[in-house]
């Protein structure tokens, strides 16, 4: 099974409420693997301290134009076709911009002259190793690196064995995220109680709807602001999970890099829960 | 005219907090939401809109059932999967690449502008504000947030404003690096977690890339001792002013609970450390 944890943007507590499940699902004998998807700040490796392998380098494809071949400033074919500028006439040759390219592969379909190549280009690496037992795999994408989701579709597929893999998603409502979710059983969307919290919590719901995705909510400081997220969702009729109390304790052995799930007083048990409302609402599926 | 963009390695370290409490001192400035992803400001601004503009980017293809012979070119060429099997785009993974309405050998895709979000100039008890909203599900926020910056500039230019205060993307990723685009400073809020140092150094080494002078806050100080000396450390290392710090506190919430700043909420407190820090990054500016 696998599950993505998201919310509509970052710092709700995304990452800790799956690191944590993780480490639940773990001490509960549950053969669990983790995928760090939110690539451009992977994190969990914070919390979950992972012995790695060495990081493997990650590329996509990008044209390599053969000059000898090409026809030259008569076709310039290529960079009339190029819907993202990535291709330019430079003095007296045909440039690759790497960074702009998307690899779609219209510039060598367009090449009347078999002048253009696949070459590659490293947008970032990915690395898999052990965490206790948890199967963990985390990605980091190129500083300056726009393009994440084939870096994000890539680590994914680093574990399709474990009984219940959580991905740890990107914050937002965009392609990286709808990348992240691809695939997944269920997903959970983390939120605080206050006005931030909610609207983006909303905006995370209605992307969910549109790709027909099973959800529930875990509300994470609870207790620290208002009850508008509770309502929002009983009056969407959104299963909620549980709720993570607000605590100062519970900041400060986050900042830290430390697990909670096992530390904080009435969190092992809100982990439960969350973990039975999943496959309460999953059954129906499997 | 200067741009100060505000910005945060990840989301939640209270940017936005910290921007539209900036936005309560000072001179008169124009405000620019480039956190178009989850654009938040206008909870606490409540911004009356003056202006709004359709935001397009890029292509969207569509296949006609009538022309479509169902030869499978199109999803076959299609690199990103966007083409399902009964030869329909599928809108949230299409990027647009143009591949399928090259290869149709029977004329059955158009294509047409893609609209991607809205953008708006408004007024606020602050002074107008720029702002946009991302369709769910789109991409290239990149362009909207270009397309935000440019145009708080323009408002800027026409009122004859000295100051643009940006509200920035997270992430390191494409919207962050428009974002710092044109700016003259940045200002980096921190707070004391192992994650969020490590952040820090990634979007440090983004405005060091783009030789921006910065200057940072530290937030939710009280938290974790030992990380808020590392990260002062950091900054006195690496040519970062500390432009002040700000209290692990309740008041935080309590100030976004009623749409308030948190120099209107408490203008005797945090009010006192935000003008502070406003006149430390004056100084520099
Ligand atoms: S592969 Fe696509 S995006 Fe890249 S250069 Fe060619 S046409 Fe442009
Ligand atoms: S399409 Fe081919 S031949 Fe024409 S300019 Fe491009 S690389 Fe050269
Ligand atoms: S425009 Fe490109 S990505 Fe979109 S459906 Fe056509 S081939 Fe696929
Ligand atoms: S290539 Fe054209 S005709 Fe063939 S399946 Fe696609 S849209 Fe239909």
């Amino acid at each position: 099974m696998r599950i993505a944890i998201a919310s509509g943007k970052g710092g709700t507590g995304k990452t800790t409420v799956a690191v944590n499940l993780a480490a639940y699902l773990d001490s509960q004998d549950i053969d669990t693997g983790f995928i760090d998807c939110d690539v451009e700040e992977p994190n969990a490796h914070f919390f979950l301290k992972p012995e790695l392998g060495p990081a493997k380098e990650e590329t996509l494809p990008v044209p390599e134009i053969i000059t000898d071949k090409c026809l030259g400033e008569s076709c310039k074919k290529c960079i009339e076709q190029c819907r993202f500028k990535s291709l330019i006439w430079m003095v007296s040759e045909v440039l690759v911009f790497a960074e702009l390219c998307h690899g779609c592969g219209l510039c060598e379909l367009a090449c009347p002259a078999d002048a253009i190549t696949e070459g590659k280009r490293v947008v970032g690496t990915t690395s898999t190793g052990k965490a206790g037992d948890i199967n963990f795999a985390t990605a980091l994408l190129k500083i300056g690196e726009a393009m994440s989701p084939p870096l994000i579709k890539a680590v994914k597929k680093a574990d399709s064995k474990s009984e219940v893999v959580i991905t740890d998603c990107p914050p937002g409502t965009s392609c990286p995220v709808i990348e992240a979710i691809e695939g997944s059983d269920f997903v959970v969307l983390v939120t605080e109680p206050t006005p931030f919290g909610l609207h983006d919590l909303d905006l995370a719901v209605q992307l969910l709807k549109i790709l027909k995705y099973k959800f529930g909510v875990v509300i994470n400081r609870s207790g620290m602001g208002d009850n508008s997220v509770e309502e929002y969702l009983n009056k969407n009729n959104i299963p909620l999970l549980g709720s993570l109390p607000h605590s100062r304790d519970a900041a400060s052995t986050y900042s830290s890099g430390d697990l909670l799930w096992d530390k904080i007083p009435g969190f092992k048990q809100e982990y439960e829960k969350i973990w039975n409302s999943i496959i309460k609402l999953t059954s129906g599926a499997a | 005219m200067k741009q100060i963009v505000v910005i945060s390695g990840k989301g939640g370290t209270g940017k936005t907090s910290v921007v539209s409490g900036l936005a309560s001192v000072g001179p008169k400035k124009v405000l620019s939401d480039c956190d178009v992803d989850a654009a938040d400001l206008h909870l606490i601004l409540k911004p009356d809109v003056l202006e709004t503009n359709d935001f397009f980017s890029g292509e969207r293809p569509e296949i006609s059932a009538d022309k479509c012979t169902s030869c499978g070119l199109c999803a076959e060429h299609c690199r990103f999967d966007a083409i399902s099997d009964d030869f329909q785009i599928i809108p949230e993974k299409c990027e647009g690449c143009g591949v399928c309405s090259y290869v149709c050998p029977a004329d059955a895709v158009s294509t047409l502008p893609r609209k991607c979000g809205q953008w708006f100039i408004s007024d606020t008890r602050f002074g107008k504000m720029v702002h946009a909203a991302l369709g769910i599900g789109e991409e290239n926020s990149g362009k909207l947030v270009t397309t935000v910056r440019n145009a708080s500039a323009e408002v800027a230019e026409k009122e004859g404003v000295e100051l643009v205060l940006v509200d920035g993307s997270p992430g390191v990723g494409c919207p962050v690096i428009a974002s710092l685009t044109n700016a003259d400073m940045a200002l980096l809020v921190a707070e004391p977690t192992v994650t969020a140092m490590h952040d820090l150094e990634r979007v440090h080494s983004l405005t060091k890339h783009f030789r921006l002078p910065s200057m940072a806050i530290i937030n939710k100080c009280g938290l974790n001792p030992e990380l808020e000396e590392t990260i002062r450390k950091f900054c006195t290392e690496n040519d970062v002013t500390l432009a002040g710090e700000l209290p692990y506190d309740r008041t935080f919430t309590r100030a976004q609970l009623e749409k308030k700043s948190i120099v209107e909420y408490d203008p005797d407190g945090l009010g006192k450390k935000i003008e502070q820090i406003w006149n430390s990054i004056e100084l520099k500016l």
